[in-house]
This record gives structure tokens, C-alpha cells and sequence, in this order.
């Protein structure tokens, strides 16, 4: 299934060339959450490019990951407006509360945290975005009810 | 809709497939092949109906970049909707960009028939039915909610401040905002109504590239990115090689944190953006250029491509543009996260799919770029200051700000200040009347201690020199930088010693670790400012001379990173740390001599204490305690075991007392 | 264009670099990451200079002169900021010089040395990465890597194999393999030309001296070497001795000081592989192809085809490399035919090379136990006879073994870039004709160039050969064979640039300069030679007497051929 996924992106690149390659990990990850280990293998074959180079590439920005993010995807903005509005406390907050490093998923497959550099939202700081959604001016009393809210969500889903 | 370049009568032959030179001036001021009222009429009438003013209706405008979205301009929306629907009102709403006035997001603008448009601050979902209620039903402004009004026809409303008379948007100078907040984003005829896409026109038709150089340098526009280098010159060093192709890139991976123009000028104006890359791109002889924006700004990219799509649509960019012979296709791409893909060849390198690594310069990406070729860079604002020169001319740019940095330049305000958002002045403008009038100075009382300018790479402005006249020179002989304007301003409140260290952290992980100096000089700054904000209680003997020793090392080994470092990233790695060391040297001091944070921010050096009169005993603090040391009986005074104590402060947030003190 | 250095003013060429033009006036600036002959990356930035006009430090490496310009080498700003930045270095790196491989070799060593770096200036946090010994050539140990990038560069912009590349950002960045996997399961083809550019201990070849030193310790082993053809012209330069100094007897004769029973020349085995590598040749000839042939002496190169261009296997010669078939030769006929149980033979070949530490491990190199028991380079060499007090340079010299001492100069070629070539070519000719080549000397197949053409007619028939060395380059003319772009009948392949005398497993700091002197060396032993082809070497003919009954017979094809199959690696 995932191979058809990755082959489906790639078969939008015809006879690509090095440039493509940035793109076609974006979309792959966006079609597979993450970059599998096969996936990598099979952009490198379709573009004629070294799989050593591709995960040089790959771990060299910050987008792409190797594991499965969470269902509740949770960037927090570490820029400097957000910093000086205090978002090290929160982002203390949200490890403890998930128990989890960033850029890694809790067990349950649930949160994943990424740090960003910047949203570009610094008059609202300090921000967080769940999923792309963005919350503004968020205080650490507010991060275990905001989980909360997205636990509640997927048991309605479930 | 009405579609731009739609033939008037059978005269016209225009269509994108076999454009008419003149096909963009003959839109306004058409027709120009022949003679015909109802032409005329045709074209009067296609700029009242593009317009969203002078409407039938009442028009709702809502700032839905993505800071409006962040306030809540989405669920606005939703209310909006809602409302009109329950009464079965007639109302076209727009979505526009942001106004920059981000502090009281989200902003609703409306215009009733026949009187000015007045904007809203503030109007969450749950203030929409007032605000719709009073202006919709009873045709009243509600005052408390209005911001502004906006100079238009009709009898202007009483009681609410005109645009150009209200304290944050009266001093400014919008160029390259003009349109944003404003207008609709995404159309084209818009843009066009107004005179969009008229400055590339006169430059393909009626100028050689040369003379676009010409103008451009005459105007002395500098690169608004950072460095503040000429932008005309940059082009001629393109111009000049020879080369079977070349390329322009729109740097917009505004990496900065603290800077947000570029972002909201994508969001609110894209067509300006698109415009100023056709010129650029046609003064140099590219015919491919790029967009490089990051993939943090979804909807700058979603509204980008749709702008993309429209001139495409319509023969703006293309191939033989206007029977001009030239050609140009704009692509954009996505940036995977790296803050160093902001310096010029590692931006290359990452559009040609390699690792965002610098390279050396020279050679510069003028004579060898992308795919080895002449290529430009320019970042957004300063691109989207090309129309505008371009149309009124180099003195007209030379009519705002100094002499060696003409124009207006766009700064983004945040941190500790009441008006956080976007503001454009003209360069020469004294930080004081940014940061005390339309800034509005610092919230709750509290001192202004400093400013940050120019992001990781700048400097910090204190408090008794804010009458700085901000130009490029200016900034630079004070040891800060333009950047790309970025302003995060810290009060009492914040502690100069952790700014320093989020820098160099912020550096550290963003150094693309290619070069020695930057990759192991940032680390070791770095922990040397880690040891000087951590608690004393576990340090060894060792360890406290390390402590001593690392303040002498932070000077020299900035001086290294500055002086070797490969790319401009590292070269201005080490600022932010020499300028709080300049100018805030006794807070360092008191970090590593006497151990205490002034400003009570580095957790590490505080101690805390039990009030023993205030605690009631309620053992809260002590559940919480991480590390076990707060003792007690339950309902009798607790204390801290300081020995124990790593200072994380949870007692303090914890305490429905207050009893716990800090020092 | 004129420009000052230190005070002196020289002429300048339009477009070279500070260092280059620094280097002419017999300056050095001290750098870790410039490769010669490849561009600049600016990686390191201890080459930093002083322009005097401005002030300001510029990397010498990568700044073009311009006129007028005044620079200063070695002005107090330089230098200081050289030393910090080695100091920067010192301070994520291992403490333990004593225990490092690189010890006496190392750059950055060298140039704490000579800056002055007498204390800790700055300490704090390593990376900790583990160690690579997947390979069984190469040992990676990302600790003392300082990120110069000449391993990547070599590995992929001049072996185009690009099995390691940069992984992470900042601070731990690092050097690796795709998924951070080990080198065993990567593309890399163990050629060992990383290791030849490391400036640090990071990269290292699999150390087999102390297996050796067991074997000769041991009463019951008889201990038998044998030493690649381009082994004696570099082991001089391990003990100050001029490059390209020729000193196969000396080195016979410590050998036997060192407590070896048997010291056989490869170029013997060589000489072997040319008689059934020609023969092979001349059967496709005869009988139309696959063409172009390869040959198959390198195992670097071996292995790049089984990886890369699988399609092309059938292409490559059959034939053993003269190290396995000297193996062969040594435990299957020479231990039976002198009464000794081959088990109790221990075999061990001397190579400048790492990956014939790999091709001896290959299951298809044995009958049961491996032909060959241990593989040690140049540089083990040396180690062992610095270990043993030998004084190489007051030795007096030896000769080789028989039944194997005795070569031609046809197999002493091997050593160098086109020497297969050209040692096939006279016993090729022979084969056809029954008499040899007027010129012994193929001048076209000789030199550095990158690819080397040329046409030999024999008996009518004109052959279209090429030799060419470096894998990246061998990638290109591959591809350009399979394109239908080039055409030829027989392609000698080296897998390092220059042929074995430019092996991964010779002396460190190996320069052109030196490339060259050695290659010399071997054109000179040919030159002066009496026996100049395979087939007339005496011992050859017995040997197929005694044992093979002839060229391409069943016997030879049991123990001197092998075969070879695709293989999947991480690529």
C-alpha cells in the first residue's frame, strides 16, 4: 500500500532530476506521515541519487521525520517574541504533561511535538499550532486542557 | 466575476495566446486601438464592480491573515455567516490580509452604503452579534469596538479617528503594505483596478533592461533581507554576465523569529510580490524564478499559488508576455525547515535539492548561482518595493528616508510592547517614535529595558539611546543590524543573560555545522552561558572555575566566529552576546559573581523560601515539588530543604497563598 | 597581476587561489579540508589570512588573488584565530592521541603542535557516536571526526560511490551512512580512499597485525607472504626514504627477520593472471565477445559492479585478482605438493589496499577456509617492522622464495594504472602471433590521465582498448559504454586514481608528487628488466606443467576463476 503511495508521488516526477528531490520527500511525508526507510530507497532509485545523500538531506531540515507523527501534531513556537512571552515554560509544560522529547510521538500514537523556529505569529505570541491550527497567547495552565480537548476528540472519533 | 483582459468588442484582439502589447494599459485607460464609448463605459464599469467600495450593500472585510486566523478570524467568520443568515441579510464578505495592528485581532472591517468603511478591533466570535446588531440593523458604530475609519465618500462617522489620524497608523509611510488589510489578496482584478501590473508593463514595453538597472539603482534601494545591499547594483552584476540563462529567486523563507513582513505582505498582497519578481527577473534576463518560502506559512503559499495561477491565467507570466518576446515562469518552492536557508547559497543549494549548506563567496550568486548560473536574490520586500519605483519613479523613492537608505522600511513589533504587529516608516525615523508612539509603549506598567533588532543576528538597543534615527549606517555603527526588521522588545521583566543564551541556542541548532568557528565556537558559547545561569548548590570546584573562565572565552571566541566564520549566520553568531555584553555587562556580573538573576528569570539562581505566616499547611506545594524538597506536617508552616531544591519554581505556581518567596 | 605575500611581492595567476599562489612562493598555510585538484568547500577555515588593506581574515583556500592585493599569511590575527579554532576542535575530540591509530599521522595533531596548544581552553559536551566495525576493511570512529568532508568528497565526487555523506545539522552533524547504518551494509566498495584523506584518526583500515603476529608465534603454522607489486615501491617512504624507492629485496629480507617461512612476490600470481586473463581475452576474441572485457584485479572495482552495474557482470574477466590466486596457488597446490597440511598453512598477503582485506573474506575465495588468512597494507607493514626494530635501511637484501620468487616485469606493472593492460597486451599478442610485440612499451596506456585510450592490431584483428582508474571515472566510461557512446574490446579498471600506487593502504599524506615517483619506479624496473612478459616466465611454465595443464584449462578454472553476482546494498 505505502509503496503505492510513494510510487504515486514519484510517477508525478518523470525522468526529475536532483532539484525534485526537497519536493518529492515533502510529498511523500505528506502522503505517508513520515519517511520510510524503503520510500527513501525508491526516491533515491528514481532519481538516480545516492541513498547516503538523501538522508543527508533529509536529517539536514528540520520537516522530515523518520517516525510516524502523532494524530495531534503539536508545534510549538520557540521564536524570539514568543521566548521573551515566555514559551520555555510551555514547552517544559507539554514534555511533562506528554512525557515526550521533541520530535518524537507519545506511545499511544496520539501527540507529537516539533519545535519550530518561528510561525510567524509573533503578535500573538506566545503560539502553539495542533494540527495547523493555531492558538494564540497560550499560558501553561491552558496546555492540559487543550490536550485534554484533542483526547476528548479522538475518543468521539473512536 | 469579471475576467481582466476580457476583449471589449471585436476589436480587440487580445487574448494570453497572442497578448496585445498594451494590454494592461488599455484596461484603465483603454481602448487604445480604437475609439468606442461603450468601450469606455465597458472598462468604468469593470473597476466599479472589481472594487469592493462604493457597493449597494453593506461589505464586510475580515483580517484573515494567518495572525487574524490565530485570534480567531475563522470562528468570526463562522459567526458572521450565522448572523446574516438568521436575519436573511445581504452583505458580500471578504477575506483580506492583516492591517498589522495584531494586537487587537481579530479586525473586522465594514462598509455600509454611501459612508466610509470603519475597522473593528477585537471582534471575536462572541462580539460579532454586537458588532453586526449596532452596524448592520441599527446603522450605528459601536464605538468601543471601532479602531478606525478609512477616508472614502460619504458623511464620515463621528467619533471614530480617521486612518491617517490614528496614533499607529498616522506616522507610517504604507508602500509595500499598502494594499494589505485592505484588499482582496487574491484578486487580480483588484490588483489590476488599482494600477497592478502597470510598472512591469512599462518596463517590458518601453524600457531595456539596462535601464531597469538604471532605475532601480538610482532609486538606492538596499536589500531589505539584512545586509542592505544595493538592490540595482546586485541586478547589474546579473545583467552584465553572460550566460544562456539566469535566474531571479524571491527569497521568502523569513527565518528570523521575530520578523513576520514578509509573511503578511504574501498573505495580503501577492500580486505586488509577483510583479516586482516579473521586473526584477526581466531587468536581469532571467526567465525562470523562484520562490523559496517556507513551508511554516501555509496559507502565504496557498494564496501565492493562487495569485501564481491567475497571471498565468491571463498572460501576465508566460511565454512571449505581452509580444514582448519575453518569457518567465515563477515556481515555488518549499522550504523544509532550516534558518540558514535564509543565507543566499545555501538557499541555492537547497533548491537544487542539496543539503543547505553556504558555500564560499566569491564566487557570488550573481556571476555563479543556482545550477551553476547568474541568478539573484532578493527577499520579498524588497521586491515588493520594485512596483512602486519602478512606476513613480527613483526620486519619488528617494522622497522618503535618508540618503544613504531611501525608502520606508517594514518592522515587526513583539515581545513586551502594547501595539505587537506590523508597521512600514520611512527610514530615518527615531526608535522612540516606533516603540513609544506607535508601539504604545510597554504594557503593564513596567520599564523598557531593551530592544532586539535585526533577530539572532542583530543586536540589542537599551533603554537611553532609543533616539536612534534607524537607517542602516545607524544600526551598524551601533552594533546592531537592519536585518530584516524584526523588533522584540523586552522589559524589566526579562533577563538579558537567558535573551543572550536563547540566541545562542536558537544559533546553535540552526548552525548548518559545516564550518568549524559557528559548528563547536556557538556550542561552547552556548554552555558557557548555561553554566552561568544554573544553580550553584550542585557545582563542583571545577566546575565554578569553569564558570570564570568561560566569561573571559566569550568574548574571544565571538571575536573568531565573527571574524571566520564561512557565511553571514555564523560571521553574526556571536552579536547578540557581544552586544548584551556591552550593554548590559553587570547583569552578566551579577550571574557569575554573585550568582543571582536580577530580573528573576534564570530559574537555576533563584532560592526560594516559605513565608511561615502565610502557608496554611495545605501540602499542595509539596506534592508538586519534583525533587521532594519541601518538608511539613500538614496544616503547619512547610519550608524548603535548599539543598534540595533544583529550583524549578512549580511551588510558586502552585501556592494559593503566596507564600512562597523567591530571591 | 601582481600581489604581496608577507611582504613580498609575486606574480599572481589571473583566477587561482591565495593558497595556490602561497604555495608556489613555498608557503604553507595550514588546512584541513582542501583537496587538490577539487574546488574549494571553505569547510574548515584554518587557512584564514590576513588582508592587510582591510584587515579582515579571508580563507585562502577559496579567495581568488586579485591585483594589488596584500595579504599576510601568518600576521598575529591569523594566527591566533587558527589556534582557536583548533582549540574549538580539541574540544570535542577524544582525548586519547596515545591510543588513536592516527597517532604521528594525525593533521590536527600536528597543528595543535605547531600553534602551540599547550592547555585545555575549552571543554564541554562530545558528541558520542559509536564506533563503525561493521566493515571489514575500514573502521569509522565518528568521535574524532571533525566534519572536513574530504572522506564524503572522495567518496562520492571522485569514487562516485557516495556510501557516507553528512547527516544532522549544527552541532551533531555527523558523518554516516544512509539510516545510520553500518559501512558493511552500505555501497562502499572498501577502497580505502577516505582513509588515504582523513586528517584525523577517524578513518582507519581494519588492523590484522596482531593475527599475523599470532601465526608466526605459533611453531606449528608455516607462515607464507606474499606482497602486492606496488608494495615495494612505497614501504621507503614509511622510514624517510626517497618516494619511489625500489626496495623489494630489503623488504624479502625483513620479512624473514620478522619470522615469515615463505616470501613470494604477487607479481608472480600476476604474471599468472596475465596468462589466463590474455587467454580469456583471446577466446573472446575468437569467439565474439561479451566485449568490452573487464578486468578484475581490483576488488573495489569488483564489488562497485556487482552493486551498480549488475547488468555488466558477465563482461568482467573471470579470472581471480593475483592476490586469491596466489592464495589458491599456496594452500591448494604448492602446501599438498610440498607435504604440508594446508591447514597449517597461514597465509597472509601484503596489499596496498583495504578492499583485498574484503576480497579475501569473500565466500568464493576458498575451499572450505579461505585462501588467503590475513590481508595487512603498506602501513601494517611498516608498523610491524618498526614493531620487530628493523632497520630497513641497513638490511641487506634477499631474494624471494621459490617456486614463486621469480616475475616478470609484466606483473610488477600491476602496481600502476594500465600495467594489466599492458602485460595482458604483450602476452595477448603473443597468443595470436607466437611472437612478441617489437615495442613491449605501450606508451598510450601509461601516465596519470584519468581514461587512457588506445588500438593494438594483432594479427588483423585491431583491438580498441582503454584503461581507467578511480571508480568515478570508470562510472562515467561505463555509462557511456551502455549508451553505445564508446566502444571497446578490453577495459582495465583500477579502483584508485592511478592504480594501486595510489592505494587505500598506502603510506598517509600520499601526494601526486609521489604518485608519480612511484609509478616511475615500476616504468624503470620494467625498462631495465630482461624478462618483460608473463609468458616467458619459467615458473609460470611449470606451474602449469605440474599442476594447470594450461591457460583456461579445467584445472586452471577450478583454482585461478571465480564468479560474481549482483548485490543489494544500501545505495
Amino acid at each position: 500500500m505505502g509503496e503505492c503511495k510513494v510510487a504515486r508521488v514519484l510517477g508525478k516526477y518523470p525522468g526529475a532530476g536532483r532539484d525534485k528531490l526537497i519536493p518529492i520527500l515533502q510529498e511523500v511525508q505528506e502522503a505517508e506521515g513520515f519517511l520510510r526507510r524503503e520510500a527513501v530507497v525508491m526516491i533515491g532509485r528514481h532519481l538516480g541519487v545516492p541513498t547516503s545523500q538523501i538522508f543527508g538531506v533529509a536529517t539536514f531540515y528540520n520537516q522530515f521525520r523518520f517516525e510516524p507523527v502523532g494524530r495531534f501534531h503539536i508545534q510549538i513556537c520557540r521564536g524570539t517574541a514568543c521566548h521573551v512571552k515566555g514559551s520555555a515554560k510551555l514547552l517544559d509544560t507539554l514534555k511533562r504533561e506528554l512525557g515526550v522529547e521533541p520530535g518524537r510521538t507519545t506511545r499511544d500514537g496520539l501527540f507529537s511535538i516539533e519545535v519550530v523556529a518561528c510561525i510567524g505569529a509573533c503578535g500573538l505570541a506566545p503560539v502553539i499550532s495542533i494540527n495547523g491550527e493555531f492558538h494564540a497567547r497560550v499560558t501553561p495552565e491552558e496546555i492540559p486542557v487543550l490536550l485534554e480537548g484533542c483526547r476528548k476528540k479522538s475518543r468521539e472519533v473512536s | 466575476m469579471p475576467v481582466i483582459l476580457d476583449n471589449c468588442c471585436g476589436l480587440c484582439t487580445h487574448s494570453p495566446a497572442s497578448p496585445c502589447p498594451q494590454a494592461v494599459e488599455c484596461l484603465s485607460d483603454g481602448p487604445l486601438c480604437h475609439s468606442d464609448e461603450s468601450c469606455a463605459l465597458k472598462r468604468e464599469s469593470w473597476k466599479t464592480a472589481v472594487s469592493h467600495s462604493g457597493k449597494k450593500t453593506p461589505v464586510i472585510f475580515v483580517g484573515a491573515g494567518t495572525c487574524g486566523l490565530g485570534a480567531g478570524a475563522a470562528a468570526t467568520m463562522v459567526a458572521i455567516r450565522e448572523f446574516l443568515e438568521a436575519r436573511s441579510l445581504e452583505c458580500i464578505m471578504v477575506e483580506v490580509g492583516c492591517i498589522g495592528l495584531c494586537a487587537v485581532e481579530p479586525i473586522v472591517d465594514i462598509e455600509l452604503p454611501g459612508r466610509p468603511r470603519v475597522s473593528f478591533m477585537e471582534v471575536t466570535h462572541d462580539r460579532v452579534g454586537v458588532l453586526l446588531d449596532s452596524m448592520l440593523v441599527r446603522g450605528e458604530v459601536p464605538s468601543k469596538m471601532a479602531l478606525c475609519q478609512f477616508p472614502g465618500s460619504g458623511e464620515p462617522w463621528s467619533g471614530v479617528p480617521l486612518f491617517n489620524e490614528h496614533p499607529f497608523f498616522a506616522p507610517q509611510t504604507r508602500w509595500v503594505l499598502e494594499n494589505c488589510g485592505i484588499m482582496d489578496p487574491v484578486s487580480l482584478d483588484e490588483y489590476m483596478a488599482e494600477g497592478g501590473y502597470r510598472a512591469f508593463s512599462t518596463a517590458l514595453r518601453t524600457l531595456t533592461p539596462d535601464q531597469v538597472c538604471s532605475i532601480v539603482e538610482g532609486s538606492g534601494l538596499r536589500g531589505r533581507g539584512g545586509g542592505g545591499f544595493p538592490t540595482g547594483r546586485k541586478w547589474r552584476f546579473a545583467l552584465n554576465t553572460p550566460s544562456g540563462s539566469k535566474y531571479v529567486i524571491c527569497n521568502a523563507d523569513e527565518g528570523d523569529p521575530g520578523a513576520f513582513m514578509d509573511r503578511a505582505v504574501i498573505e495580503g498582497d501577492p500580486h505586488r510580490l509577483i510583479e516586482g519578481i516579473a521586473i526584477a527577473s526581466y531587468a536581469v534576463g532571467a526567465n525562470n524564478a523562484y520562490i523559496y518560502i517556507r513551508a511554516e506559512y501555509p496559507l502565504a503559499i496557498r494564496r501565492l499559488k493562487v495569485a501564481l495561477e491567475q497571471a498565468e491565467r491571463n498572460g501576465l507570466l508566460g511565454t512571449n508576455i505581452f509580444d514582448s518576446g519575453f518569457d518567465l515562469h515563477i515556481m515555488i518552492k518549499m522550504g523544509a525547515g532550516a534558518f540558514v536557508c535564509g543565507e543566499e547559497t545555501a538557499l541555492i543549494h537547497s533548491i537544487e535539492g542539496q543539503r543547505g549548506m553556504p558555500s564560499p563567496k566569491p564566487p557570488f550568486p550573481a556571476v555563479s548561482g543556482l545550477f551553476g548560473k547568474p541568478t539573484v536574490i532578493n527577499n520579498v520586500e524588497t521586491l515588493a518595493n520594485v512596483p512602486g519605483i519602478i512606476r513613480q519613479g527613483a526620486e519619488w523613492f528617494r522622497s522618503k528616508g535618508t540618503p544613504n537608505s531611501p525608502g520606508t522600511k517594514v518592522f515587526a513589533l513583539s515581545g513586551k510592547i502594547a501595539n505587537t504587529g506590523l508597521i512600514e516608516v520611512a527610514m530615518g525615523i527615531s526608535l522612540d517614535e516606533i516603540l513609544f508612539g506607535m508601539g504604545g509603549g510597554i504594557p503593564n506598567g513596567k520599564a523598557f529595558k531593551a530592544v532586539q533588532i535585526g533577530g539572532p543576528s542583530g543586536g540589542c538597543i537599551p533603554a537611553g539611546h532609543t533616539d536612534l534615527l534607524i537607517d542602516y549606517e545607524s544600526l551598524g555603527a551601533f552594533g546592531a543590524m537592519m536585518g530584516s526588521g524584526g523588533l522584540v522588545v523586552m522589559d524589566e521583566d526579562t533577563c538579558m543573560v537567558d535573551v543572550a543564551k536563547f540566541f545562542m541556542d536558537f544559533i546553535q541548532r540552526e548552525s548548518c555545522g559545516k564550518c568549524i568557528p559557528c559548528r563547536e565556537g556557538t556550542r561552547r558559547m552556548l554552555e558557557i552561558l548555561r553554566a552561568i545561569t544554573r544553580g550553584y548548590r550542585d557545582e563542583t570546584p571545577e566546575q565554578s572555575l569553569e564558570r570564570f573562565r568561560g566569561i573571559l572565552n566569550l568574548e574571544r571566541l565571538g571575536q573568531v566566529i565573527r571574524k571566520t566564520s564561512l557565511c553571514g549566520l555564523g560571521q553574526t553568531a556571536p552579536n547578540p552576546v557581544l552586544s548584551t555584553l556591552r550593554w548590559f555587562r553587570d547583569e552578566y556580573e551579577a550571574h557569575i559573581f554573585e550568582r543571582r538573576c536580577p530580573a528573576g528569570v534564570c530559574t537555576g539562581l533563584l532560592t526560594y523560601s516559605i513565608d511561615e505566616e502565610k502557608c496554611r499547611g495545605c501540602t499542595l506545594c509539596a506534592k508538586k515539588c519534583p525533587s521532594g524538597a519541601i518538608k511539613g506536617a500538614r496544616k503547619s508552616p512547610h519550608y524548603i530543604v535548599t539543598q534540595e531544591c533544583i529550583g524549578c519554581g512549580a511551588c510558586l505556581e502552585v501556592c494559593p497563598f503566596g507564600a512562597v518567596k523567591v530571591q | 597581476m601582481k600581489i604581496t605575500l608577507n611582504g613580498r611581492t609575486m606574480e599572481a595567476r589571473e583566477g587561482e587561489t591565495i593558497l595556490s599562489a602561497a604555495r608556489r612562493l613555498g608557503l604553507d598555510i595550514p588546512t584541513l579540508c582542501h583537496m587538490e585538484g577539487l574546488p574549494p568547500t571553505g569547510t574548515c577555515r584554518v587557512c584564514v589570512v590576513e588582508d592587510r588593506k582591510t584587515g579582515k581574515l579571508i580563507p585562502s583556500c577559496s579567495f581568488p588573488v586579485s591585483d594589488g592585493m596584500d595579504i599576510a599569511t601568518h600576521s598575529n590575527q591569523a594566527v591566533a584565530a587558527r589556534k582557536t579554532i583548533i582549540e574549538l576542535l580539541l574540544a570535542s575530540h577524544p582525548d586519547d592521541c596515545l591510543y588513536c591509530p592516527g597517532n604521528g599521522t594525525c593533521v590536527l595533531q600536528r597543528y595543535a603542535q605547531e600553534l602551540g596548544v599547550r592547555q585545555r581552553s575549552y571543554s564541554g559536551a562530545r558528541n558520542r557516536i559509536n564506533l563503525d566495525v561493521s566493515s571489514p576493511s575500514i573502521i569509522r570512529d565518528p568521535e574524532k571526526c571533525i566534519l572536513c568532508g574530504r572522506c564524503v568528497r572522495v567518496c562520492s565526487e571522485v569514487q562516485g560511490v557516495s556510501a557516507i555523506d553528512f547527516t544532522g545539522r549544527g552541532s551533531s552533524a555527523q558523518i554516516g551512512c544512509a539510516f545510520n547504518e553500518g559501512l558493511n551494509v552500505s555501497s562502499c566498495v572498501n577502497c580505502g580512499q577516505c582513509v588515504m584523506v582523513c586528517p584525523t584518526g577517524a578513518l582507519t583500515e581494519r588492523r590484522d597485525v596482531d593475527r599475523v603476529l599470532k601465526a608466526l608465534d605459533d611453531p606449528s603454522m608455516t607462515v607464507v607472504v606474499q606482497h602486492a607489486p606496488a608494495v615495494s615501491v612505497t614501504l621507503a617512504e614509511e622510514f624517510g626514504i626517497k618516494p619511489g624507492s625500489e626496495i623489494v629485496d630489503r623488504m624479502n629480507a625483513a620479512f624473514r627477520r620478522m619470522g615469515f617461512d615463505r616470501v613470494f612476490p604477487t607479481s608472480f600470481s600476476a604474471d599468472l593472471t596475465v596468462m589466463e586473463e590474455a587467454h580469456e581475452l583471446v577466446q573472446r576474441v575468437r569467439s565474439g565477445g561479451p566485449f568490452p572485457m573487464f578486468t578484475s584485479c581490483s576488488p573495489g572495482w569488483i564489488k562497485y559492479l556487482e552493486e551498480f552495474f549488475p547488468q555488466m557482470l558477465g563482461n568482467a574477466s573471470t579470472c581471480k585478482s593475483p592476490q586469491q590466486m596466489m592464495g589458491a596457488v599456496i594452500k591448494r597446490l604448492w602446501a599438498p605438493a610440498s607435504g604440508l597440511d594446508p591447514r597449517k598453512v597461514f597465509s597472509v598477503s601484503v596489499m596496498p589496499c583495504t578492499a583485498k582485506k574484503f576480497e579475501a573474506a569473500r565466500p568464493e575465495m576458498g575451499d572450505g577456509a579461505p585462501d588467503v588468512d590475513a590481508v595487512i597494507t603498506t602501513r601494517e607493514l611498516a608498523e610491524m617492522v618498526r614493531m620487530f626494530g628493523i632497520d630497513i635501511s641497513s638490511l641487506e637484501g634477499e631474494e624471494a622464495d621459490s617456486p614463486f620468487g621469480e616475475r616478470s616485469s609484466a606483473g610488477k606493472l600491476f602496481g600502476a594504472s594500465g600495467g594489466v593492460m599492458e602485460a595482458a597486451a604483450r602476452t595477448a599478442y603473443h597468443m595470436l602471433t607466437g611472437e612478441n610485440l617489437k615495442e613491449l612499451r605501450i606508451e598510450a596506456v601509461r601516465g596519470l590521465d584519468d581514461v587512457k585510450e588506445t588500438r593494438l592490431t594483432i594479427a588483423g584483428i585491431e583491438l580498441k582498448l582503454a584503461v581507467v582508474s578511480g571508480l568515478g571515472n570508470a562510472g562515467r566510461l561505463l555509462r557511456d559504454i551502455i549508451d553505445g557512446k564508446r566502444e571497446y574490446h578490453f577495459v582495465e579498471v583500477m579502483t584508485c586514481p592511478g592504480g594501486c600506487i595510489n592505494g587505500g593502504g598506502q603510506p598517509f599524506l600520499t601526494d601526486p608528487e609521489r604518485v608519480r615517483a612511484r609509478m616511475q619506479s615500476l616504468y624503470e624496473i620494467d625498462r631495465n628488466a630482461t624478462l618483460r612478459v608473463a609468458h616467458e616466465n619459467r615458473s609460470i611454465a611449470a606451474l602449469y606443467r605440474d599442476h594447470l595443464d594450461e591457460p583456461g584449462s579445467g584445472k586452471a578454472h577450478h583454482i585461478l576463476h571465480t564468479t560474481y553476482s549482483p548485490r543489494e546494498v544500501l545505495r
